[in-house]
């Protein structure tokens, strides 16, 4: 579904990602884990158009990527949770929410979606008139990924959803991916989290310094005595 | 209460309709595309003069001179934006005031070599009401009421709708509206005819009231500045409500003294106010 090939990538004159050949096929669980700085973050920004200049190949369902703008990627079928969840704080989660059908296609299908939304997260029904920045940031991870939900993608792409959440609520949000996994979404999730993210995903790639370092199906790399040592402190 | 004193509270009151009118005009470009157009009270006066020469020297209806005002200046504003805006988005905001000041004499300037100084009337008497003792000008109704009903389309724009939704949201984060499938540049362009239109809104409107002439636009554009800042910059609720404060304080300081102090009074209220509150009295600091 989303192929990257020997991808680089740039802010001004530091790069962050070198060559980096990742793929996500329909239907699966992919995870990104690495420490800081090591260039995930940039690697989801590449592929949702918010960083355009880059080299390499970047297809998604078989069709470019390249010098597509954020704007229409999404409406190729890709949604991007972004990082410490964005959410417009001074909109309602209503508003969030249909903010995120904003394309016309979406549009013809937001009170049907919106339902299906609220079915899924039943808290965010409760409280679709309150000003999204003024709820937990469980809440509003909760409400940045209904958001993308709303465009009904093909390949949801999250970015460290349990960054800066207590570690209960990182566990109900690690729930939450896993419904909407079993909703049938293909997912590519970035994570510091890597013991849970590990129990969560088919498959991960491990990123360092902009180098992709080791990929394998999860119980490979749990099982790796590389990654037990570095990222799961066994 | 004396009865003079509530004709002039009302007649505050119908001035501040417009007035907030224009304050909307400029928050909404101010919120969403964080430029001031410096020229906003020319757009105004271009408007008025589409309706003064359609409707005044051309005789067609009316509405159809209107309309074409609103359509006019609305297209004025997309090509202020185009042409003048777009090209130094990414500069300091200085250089932004610059350019559309140079607009601001350019219009100026444009309309005195086209029009000369002439003030110039639609010849349309509108009748004075009276009513218990007072007398209310029936044009300044007029103006008041579409005033509020066009502020309230906005409004019901801004809000129910996805593409106000979105005109909302870009101010809050302008890189994030992008992986929603908003398309900033086109946003910026609508929001900037929207800017406009009711900027040919309110010509269409204070053309009942005034004469146009090259420099009208000095008489509205300080005092809409005034409000803006006044209800805090890009706050559309503030600059609504600070509209109708200061349109209070010109009406009742020329009802004491006379037109003139009252506007002096609107600005040395304005200057008391500032020294207390920078961000405005409805602004957050």
């Amino acid at each position: 579904m989303l192929e990257i090939d020997n991808l680089s990538a740039a802010y001004g004159s530091f790069q962050a990602l070198f060559g980096v050949t990742l793929r996500v096929d329909a239907g699966e669980a992919v995870g990104v884990i690495g420490p800081n700085g090591a260039g995930k973050t940039t690697l989801m920004r590449v592929i949702s158009g918010l960083l355009p200049g880059r080299a390499g190949k970047l297809t998604f369902e078989g069709r470019s990527l390249d010098r597509v703008p954020a704007y229409r990627v999404v409406a190729r079928g890709i949604a991007h949770v972004p990082e410490n969840r964005r959410l417009f704080p001074k909109l309602t989660v209503e508003e969030n929410l249909r903010i995120g059908a904003y394309m016309p296609q979406a549009r013809k299908h937001f009170a049907e979606r919106l339902g299906w939304v609220y079915e899924l997260f039943p808290r965010l029904a409760e409280r679709r008139s309150q000003l999204a920045g003024t709820m937990s940031g469980g809440e509003q991870q909760m409400c940045a990924i209904a958001r993308a939900l709303m465009s009904k993608p093909k390949l949801l792409l999250l970015d460290e959803p349990s960054a800066g959440l207590a570690p209960l609520v990182v566990q109900q949000v690690f729930d939450l991916v896993r419904k909407i996994r079993s909703e049938g979404f293909t997912v590519l999730i970035v994570e510091q989290n890597v013991q849970q993210l590990l129990e969560l995903i088919d498959r991960a790639y491990l990123l360092e310094v902009g180098r992709i370092r080791l990929s394998g199906m999860a119980a490979e790399l749990k099982a790796n005595p590389f990654v037990r040592q570095a990222y799961l402190g066994l | 209460m004396d009865i003079y004193l509530v004709e002039a509270l009302l007649n505050g009151l119908l001035l501040g309709g417009v007035l907030a009118l224009l304050a909307l005009g400029l928050n909404l470009i101010f919120g969403v595309i964080d430029v001031v157009w410096i020229a906003y009270a020319e757009l105004v006066m271009c408007g008025m003069y589409v309706v003064y020469w359609l409707y005044g020297y051309y005789h067609w209806p009316l509405a159809l001179a209107a309309v074409l005002a609103v359509l006019g200046v609305a297209f004025l504003g997309l090509l202020v934006h185009q042409l003048i805006i777009a090209p130094i988005l990414g500069s300091p905001a200085i250089n932004q005031l610059l350019a559309t000041g140079g607009l601001l004499f350019f219009l100026q300037s444009f309309a005195t070599l086209l029009f000369g100084t002439d003030f110039r009337n639609i010849g349309l008497r509108l009748p004075i009401l009276e009513f218990a003792d007072m007398s209310i000008s029936f044009a300044r109704l007029i103006a008041f009421g579409v005033a509020v009903l066009g502020a309230g389309a906005l409004y019901a724009f801004l809000s129910k709708s996805f593409l106000g939704t979105a005109i909302r949201a870009i101010g809050q984060d302008r890189e994030i509206v992008g992986l929603m499938g908003v398309d900033q540049r086109r946003i910026y362009l609508i929001t900037s005819a929207i800017g406009g239109a009711l900027a040919g809104l309110a010509a269409c409107l204070l053309v009942l009231q005034y004469d146009v002439h090259p420099f009208i636009g000095l008489s509205f554009g300080p005092i809409t500045f005034m409000i803006c800042v006044l209800g805090g910059l890009g706050n559309m609720i503030g600059g609504f409500a600070a509209a109708f404060i200061m349109s209070e304080i010109i009406s009742i300081g020329g009802f004491y003294f006379s037109q003139e102090i009252g506007e002096v009074l609107a600005f040395v209220v304005f200057i008391a106010l500032i020294f207390v509150r920078p961000q405005g009295i409805f602004g957050r600091s």
